[in-house]
């Protein structure tokens, strides 16, 4: 076989544009007040907002000993894999999902626009409480979340790089560690 | 999905790993963990069951550290390739911005590479997405194996688009890293 090979057969195409989350520094600072917010509030150990997708979107309290990359995955994992049974008998998805450890639990929630909220806790706080300050929350955040991604798309601000004028050095990176 | 977060100056990109079962997509993501310095690579997860088999997803986070001020990370996820595990792929695949199709270059694994193709098109279309209007490329795996399909047969067979394809070993790690620059590059291109 010799060297590894890649040959271009044809032309691609590639018209469509990526779908994204964008976000700027108005709507990221809202976002990230309330959760600090909603930390405070609950007296939870920490306070996560993830996508879907498994991108850690922000965090608060205390995660230094959380590898917040996996937490984000396999919330959102988590949080799929529940939607499907949850599709099998009859329901759309569910809304909140809890997990009870022996010293910390998990409570997630859903909001719009395949956002979810993460909440570790201890016995700082009760179930009862994180559940009520997390369903405030939601409904600020939700508003918040909509206002960002509900309308047309974000221009990009002005001062702000474009992605594709550093997709190039993006490119010499890649060549750089992949050889 | 890639998230472009201006605030905190971070790209994410997913990237999934699609193919039939034991056509070496695991196997890629684990020659890519062994290869990568500490500081790029996060923690390897693998979901899989007791005989070593993909059950969810494999997931490896590939940090390209910061260009031009934007810590530039890619998502790896694979997806179960075992027939029954389909509602599993589907969940991995939502969101990909770019698929490696993994197909096995074995004679006898000829209709497993059709029927996962066809399923990558179905799953893709429960998301109202062509497999054409997405940046994938094809990596024909196992080339040192005996009673091989020629590339001829397999681009004839999987590749009607004519995407770029690539020829790997992945045990060896052959054509393992020229794959995955090749899509992440694809992506890039198109933000």
């Amino acid at each position: 076989m010799g060297s590894p090979v890649a040959k271009r057969a044809g032309n691609q195409r590639l018209n469509m544009l990526i779908d994204r989350i964008k976000l700027f520094e108005s709507g990221f600072q809202a976002i990230k007040e309330n959760i600090e917010k909603l930390l405070q509030q609950s007296d939870a150990k920490a306070v996560l907002l993830v996508d879907r997708d498994g991108n850690l979107i922000t965090n608060a309290g205390e995660t230094e000993r959380v590898d917040l990359e996996s937490f984000a995955t396999l919330a959102a994992a988590d949080f799929a894999a529940t939607s499907q049974l949850a599709e099998l008998i009859g329901e759309q998805q569910f809304h909140t999902l809890y997990h009870q450890g022996e010293r910390d639990h998990l409570y997630f929630q859903a909001l719009v626009r395949n956002i979810i909220i993460a909440v570790i806790f201890d016995q700082r706080t009760t179930l009862g409480l994180v559940r009520v300050r997390v369903k405030h929350a939601a409904e600020t955040l939700s508003k918040i979340l909509e206002d960002i991604f509900g309308g047309q798309e974000q221009a990009v601000p002005e001062e702000e790089p474009r992605i594709k004028d550093i997709s190039k050095d993006i490119e010499d990176e890649l060549d750089r560690l992949f050889g | 999905m890639a998230l472009i977060n201006y605030a905190t100056r971070e790209i994410n990109v997913k990237i999934v790993y699609y193919g039939p079962g034991l056509g070496g997509k695991t196997t890629n993501l684990r020659w890519i963990y062994g290869k990568l310095d500490q500081n790029t690579k996060g923690k390897m997860i693998t979901l899989a069951t007791e005989m070593d088999r993909t059950l969810f997803f494999d997931f490896l986070p590939v940090d390209l550290g910061k260009v031009r001020g934007f810590q530039t990370r890619f998502h790896l996820y694979t997806v179960p390739g075992q027939v029954f595990y389909n509602a599993s792929r589907r969940i991995i695949l939502r969101g990909a911005d770019g698929i490696i199709f993994v197909a096995d270059s074995q004679r006898e694994r000829r209709e497993d590479n059709i029927d996962s193709l066809e399923n990558l098109r179905d799953n893709l279309a429960t998301f109202n997405l062509r497999l054409s209007d997405t940046p994938y490329v094809m990596q024909y795996n196992k080339r040192d194996l005996p009673n091989l399909m020629t590339v001829a047969e397999m681009e004839g067979l999987l590749n009607p688009e004519r995407v770029l394809y690539f020829e790997s070993v992945a045990t060896q790690g052959i054509g393992v890293f020229d794959t995955l620059k090749e899509i992440a590059k694809m992506v890039i291109r198109k933000f």
